[in-house]
């Protein structure tokens, strides 16, 4: 035993590592040689990338399902609009300071729909979604409920030309994709994230060998409202419109993503990142078939979740015995005592 | 010795059913502990209110001179108390490793190389070493049951409750269970052990406790207990080395 020796990389992981280097690479360089639409598209997917990470600690981890995140993805957004417009910050000081607020705000409601359990936390979750999207209605400055545009001098501000903007608005969004994955993934590997994983299999388990359950779930709910704000005040500096049914939309901002944590694979850090591949793909195929599209869409989620419940990853994975993110521990066992 | 453990009047019922009824019984520092009963008699459940998975509806517990009635079952096991559950808890997605992984680190409080050592010097006195890279929830109930006094001694508590871990094993491995819970004692940990396996329990234990309907009908030394009537009324008729 005294020769038994624990690790924590693996060679699949070292891969991926190089993989993972290359791609970001190119993905960095996108503006020197991708189109403006596929920048756009890119951008988009690396914010959906956030969102489901975001999402997946959250429900597959600290087994917070929330169906109301846009919430703080609209919160996020109107942040932007808000502060730029009469606080007259920059637009990324502001988006930064929106995930600030954000996190004081997730707080109190954190105190409130925590006392709920199951079915009827997510059902919590909406409801406060609903009291922002139709708050943030209210607020005529803002547009109201036909929302309103960034203002041309709030945009310029950014970078004087056009190209300048598309490309510092993709980097914001690659920047924040990698930083919310190396954070979840840095978190995870911490002694947090060894507690976090415990809670995710087993409460009851957890919380007897000293994991205080409540605080945990906590510090996760805040942090990933925080960084969902912050996501959500990128989305709508792409998209440099905002409206209330836009910036609080349960399809887009839960529905998607719960589709993309599901198929991926939920409560594993791949999970998000196969699932949003799959879903780009999917959506990019079957954009020009209206409505279908969605059907289709419930239709994969629907056979995934009955044949294989831990998702595309969870299947690979079994088969494979393959690990990205090192976070396991290996222990290498001395072979005379094995 | 000192009493580690009291429990006084405790009480708890579900609806009708009773699973404790004005409970009351000590244990000293460093001793060993046996707890006898049927079926459904509510030794889990008194585990459960010990630890803080379940709250009393009235009583009293103190644990090392504190009173912990009210203490989450988090700040209980971080007070010294540690506990298997008779149904299995696997963190199953996790390696059998990593699951005494989390008892080192947020039972015992331990870091790094230090918990990791404990990890895997609690793995290697229960057995379980060989199997450390395996998903708990592939193992075995035999092996789930392991791993649940692994992952508690993993948390260095100063009290062990052990709910039924002997059941089902062969000779030799209930006496290396044996064994192993000896040792664990001899190093000063203070014991309590709910087991249907009897010979198993009377090889540890310096005195028992039966509990029937959640009240607690008898208590002393083990021979004397058990040549009792309280007992051979419970158990007639069944088996005492099933
Ligand atoms: N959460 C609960 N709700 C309702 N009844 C329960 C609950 N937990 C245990 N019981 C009942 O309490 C009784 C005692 O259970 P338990 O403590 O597990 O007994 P033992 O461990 O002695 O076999 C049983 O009749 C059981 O069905
Ligand atoms: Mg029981």
């Amino acid at each position: 035993m005294s020769d038994s020796a624990v690790t924590r990389t693996t060679s699949a992981a070292r891969a991926a590592t190089i993989v993972a280097f290359v791609v970001l690479v190119a993905a960095a360089a996108a503006p020197w040689w991708a189109g403006r639409a596929d920048m756009r598209l890119m951008s988009e997917l690396y914010l959906y990338l956030s969102l489901a990470c975001l999402w997946n600690l959250m429900a597959g981890y600290a087994g917070l399902v929330s169906v109301g995140q846009q919430a703080f993805v609209g919160f996020g957004g109107y942040m932007l609009f808000a502060l730029t417009i009469f606080g007259g910050l920059h637009p990324i000081a502001a988006i930064v300071l929106a995930g600030l607020l954000a996190a004081c705000l997730s707080v109190p409601i954190a105190s409130l729909i925590f006392r709920l359990k199951g079915a009827y936390f997510a059902i919590g979750t909406w409801v406060v979604a609903e009291v922002f999207r139709l708050s943030f209605a209210q607020i005529s400055a803002l547009g109201g409920g036909s929302g309103s545009s960034l203002p041309v001098s709030v945009v310029k501000s950014l970078a004087a030309s056009r190209s300048g903007r598309e490309s510092l608005t993709y980097w914001l969004a690659l920047g924040a994709a990698i930083a919310v994955i190396l954070s979840v993934y840095l978190f995870l590997r911490s002694r947090k994230g060894l507690a976090l994983t415990a809670i995710r299999d087993s409460e009851l388990a957890a919380s007897g060998l000293g994991i205080d359950i409540w605080r945990a779930k906590l510090e996760v709910y805040v942090v990933t409202s925080a960084l969902t704000a912050i996501i959500g005040g990128l989305i709508f500096l792409q998209k440099l419109r905002i409206s209330p049914d836009a910036a609080f939309s349960v399809n887009d901002w839960t529905a998607f993503v719960i589709f993309i944590v599901v198929i991926g694979g939920i409560g594993t850090l791949e999970g998000p990142i196969i699932g949003t591949l799959i879903f780009f793909a999917l959506r990019e195929t079957l954009a020009d078939f209206g409505t279908i599209y969605l059907m289709i869409l419930g239709l994969v989620a629907i056979v995934i979740m009955l044949t294989t419940p831990k998702g595309v990853w969870g299947l690979i994975r079994d088969r494979l015995d393959l690990e990205l993110f090192p976070l396991a521990y290996r222990v290498q066992l001395d072979e005379t005592r094995k | 010795m000192s009493v580690l453990l009291s429990v006084t009047g405790l009480s708890k019922s579900f609806g009708a059913v009773v699973v404790a009824d004005d409970t009351n019984f000590d244990v000293r520092t460093g001793e060993a502990v046996g707890i006898l009963g049927p079926n459904g008699a509510g030794k889990t459940s008194l585990f459960h209110l010990i630890t803080g998975a379940l709250w009393p509806d009235t009583g009293r517990i103190e644990f090392a001179g504190r009173d912990i009635t009210t203490m989450s079952a988090a700040r209980r096991c971080n007070e010294g108390i540690a506990r298997s559950f008779q149904v299995p808890q696997p963190f199953g997605g996790m390696t059998v490793f990593e699951n005494a992984l989390v008892g080192a680190t947020h039972g015992a409080g331990l870091r790094g190389l230090a918990a990791e050592t404990h990890a895997l010097a609690v793995l290697n006195d229960t057995g379980l070493l060989s199997k450390s890279n395996i998903r708990a929830g592939s193992l075995t109930l035999l092996e789930r049951k392991r791993l649940e006094m692994a992952r508690a001694l993993a948390a260095r508590p100063r009290l062990l409750l052990l709910d039924e871990i002997a059941g089902g094993l062969t000779d030799a491995e209930c006496e290396m269970l044996i064994e192993t819970i000896k040792r664990v004692h001899a190093g000063g940990t203070t014991i309590i052990w709910i087991e249907h396996v009897v010979h198993a329990l009377l090889a540890v234990v310096q005195r028992l406790i039966v509990i029937d309907f959640g009240k607690k009908i008898a208590e002393g030394d083990p021979r004397t207990i058990m040549e009792s009537r309280e007992i051979k009324d419970i158990y007639l008729g069944m088996d005492p080395h099933a």
